[in-house]
């Protein structure tokens, strides 16, 4: 079995005292093996609230139902805490953005690396170690055995997002969730972070979640993304794809945003998307996009946009007709 | 010739950092003789990864820390010889994080008209006045004025930032980072309306940042900088045309566009990023340079300046 996950009309509701928040809603993706899956999207939109939920690690008061999360084949949307304890950091592990705050300042590198194998799998302190070292040679740390008796403090901002990597491999997982695992280092240190996440994920054949705000990593690392808006998802597709061809005006707009070197003038106006993001609170009908999108019309409004299919993988949640769209992303200049 | 405006020679700023407990302090030479030249109208892009002295820099030019040695002068006037009121007149800040950059306890109406009230400038009416003109301009709705920053989104708070920045017009302002606490939407907004701005009120600019990109698409003029040195100085088109040190052509390729065909570049980087306190002998960034030689671990390089273009390195690309 290739799939290792499969996502099916996920959704998260959040109750305050303005109503309930509609944080995910109808979230449905698969991630293979090998493959790199990413869901895109500014604050806010729901991408870590979705790979919370997957996890089951939402906040308390956070309400989760899904058709299916199957996981390696099994129904992971009933499973309780104790069986979900058993699968994170093992089967399934995750790497977040600031390894700082994620890593333990009290203990040393060597006890955090192995503290996940030790749990989960019949291996004596011994053989822990070894793979620890081994690990640490992989992510390019150079004298690992030495580096074990380190306190994270020790080290720079891309040796720990490297003992990160390192740390999220060690107990073999079959799916990793990175949550924007590159934000907080430097340019040229992000290039080789990645360049490392994506062989070693090909290397140990295992699936990965990226999720970033960046559409510059997802179109240079990814194989296959959601972008996501207002806790939807409003276009999938192959990376080439879709940023090729962007079919959904706020992938379009996005794309419009982000000035590239040689491409666009300097000194001149990018595109913008005019107005806010709405927050999903209450009732919510039509598109959420609608009223910032220029190609809104009446219907928009009034009826739920379902994600239209136009060939095995490729999706998007607009009521205009590919070929409509696919002639906004030409004529369209910045607003 | 174009009016010199601002212009540092050799500016050099060390910070006394402790080493732990007990031990003798320890310095640290953030900027390391540094020269910049700005002319009016101008951008100049400042770029370089963090610790490498970017930031201070800013603060220097701003005149909120005094250089250790070295000069700033502003229309060549010393501003250490300047009064501190004039110079916060002339040049204004943007910063990084428009949550941490207001004061969460001040309106928006009173934050941006603090620059007149420390100034002294027109009656309370007119100070009103200017304010609403400012809000207008960066394109900010009057309600807010009695709004606070926390009741704001993130571009909102930046406008009010950059409105505080401009309501003294002065020449010059520092933009610190002033998109990169931003989601990608609201970053374009803000720097179109930086764009904007400069065309209107003919301001000269000095943009720090990471990203290139955004560095690209503002700057007339561009400084790379690494461990408080510039290391390659040129017109923005020269930059990213023919960079010519290698960390520059190491940061040009690490820009990760939106072009999905190019896959993810290679950057022929070491990856031992040295420690600012114990800078590595000869050029400081040997270390992780794919072209280093035993001359460049040893010999500190001379900037050399050819064709109006600086660069510091033993082994530069040829021109």
């Amino acid at each position: 079995m290739k799939q290792v996950l499969e996502v099916k009309n996920l959704h998260v509701d959040i109750p305050l005292a303005a109503g309930v928040l509609h944080a995910v809603r109808d979230v449905s993706f698969s991630v293979e093996r090998a493959q790199t899956f990413s869901l895109v999207g500014e604050s806010g939109c729901g991408k870590s609230l979705t790979a919370l939920a997957i996890m089951n690690l939402l906040p308390k008061r956070a309400l989760r139902s899904a058709e299916a999360l199957n996981f390696e084949g099994r129904d992971l949307s009933q499973a309780r805490e104790r069986k979900m304890s058993q699968i994170r950091g093992n089967k399934m592990s995750m790497i977040f953005q600031e390894p700082m705050t994620s890593l333990n300042p009290c203990y040393t590198i060597g006890n955090q690396l192995e503290e996940a194998v030790l749990r989960h799998k019949k291996v004596t302190r011994r053989e822990a170690r070894d793979r620890a070292v081994f690990l640490l040679d992989k992510v390019g740390i150079t004298a690992a055995e030495s580096r074990l008796k380190q306190y994270p403090h020790q080290l720079s901002g891309g040796l720990r997002q490297r003992m990160m990597i390192a740390m999220a491999l060690m107990c073999g997982p079959s799916l990793i969730i990175a949550d924007e695992p590159t934000t907080a280092l430097d340019v040229t240190i992000q290039a080789q972070i990645l360049a490392l996440l994506a062989s070693l994920q090909r290397e140990f054949d295992t699936g990965l979640i990226l999720i970033t705000h960046d559409l510059g990593i997802v179109a240079r690392v990814a194989d296959r993304v959601a972008v996501m808006y207002c806790g939807q998802v409003v276009e999938t597709g192959g990376i080439t794809e879709l940023f090729e061809n962007p079919l959904h005006p706020y992938t379009q707009g996005l794309l419009r945003c982000i000035p590239i070197p040689g491409q666009t003038k300097s000194g001149e106006h990018l595109g913008s998307i005019p107005g806010l993001v709405p927050t999903p609170i209450g009732e919510l009908t039509g598109c959420t996009f609608r009223n910032r999108c220029r190609y809104a019309f009446e219907d928009c409004a009034k009826q739920e946009i379902g994600l239209r299919e136009i060939s095995p993988g490729r999706t998007y949640r607009c009521l205009l007709s590919p070929e409509v769209c696919t002639q906004n992303a030409y004529t369209g200049t910045s607003s | 010739m174009n009016e010199h405006i601002l212009r540092t020679r050799d500016i050099v700023k060390i910070y006394r950092v402790s080493a732990g407990a007990f031990k003798e302090k320890r310095l640290l030479k953030a900027v390391n003789g540094v020269s910049i030249t700005l002319e009016k109208g101008g951008v100049l892009g400042l770029v370089g990864e963090s610790g490498c002295g970017k930031s201070t820099v800013a603060r220097l030019l701003l005149g909120l820390e005094p250089p250790t040695s070295g000069e700033v002068w502003l229309n060549s006037r010393s501003i250490s010889l300047t009064r501190r009121r004039e110079v916060a007149r002339r040049i204004q800040p943007i910063f990084q994080d428009p949550y941490s950059s207001l004061n969460p306890r001040k309106s928006v109406g009173s934050i941006i008209s603090l620059p007149l009230r420390v100034h002294k400038i027109g009656s309370a009416a007119e100070r009103r006045r200017k304010v609403e003109d400012m809000m207008d301009v960066v394109g900010l709705a009057r309600r807010l004025q009695h709004s606070f920053p926390n009741q704001l989104s993130g571009g909102q708070r930046q406008r009010v930032a950059v409105a505080r920045a401009l309501v003294m017009q002065p020449d010059i302002v520092i933009c610190d980072e002033p998109t990169s606490a931003l989601d990608v939407s609201v970053q374009a907004q803000i720097l179109n309306l930086l764009i904007d701005l400069r065309n209107e009120f003919g301001l000269t600019y000095i943009v720090i940042s990471h990203d290139l990109a955004v560095v690209e698409h503002l700057a007339s003029r561009v400084a790379v900088m690494y461990l408080g040195r510039i290391v390659e100085e040129a017109t923005t088109k020269e930059i990213f045309q023919s960079p010519r040190h290698p960390y520059t052509q190491a940061l040009l390729t690490s820009v990760l566009t939106p072009e999905p065909r190019l896959g993810l570049p290679e950057t022929h980087l070491g990856i031992a990023y040295p420690n600012p306190i114990d800078p590595p002998p000869g050029c400081t960034f040997h270390p992780r340079c794919p072209k280093a030689t035993e001359r460049c671990r040893t010999v500190t390089p001379e900037p050399v300046v050819e064709g109006g273009r600086l660069v510091e390195c033993f082994y530069p690309e040829s021109m």
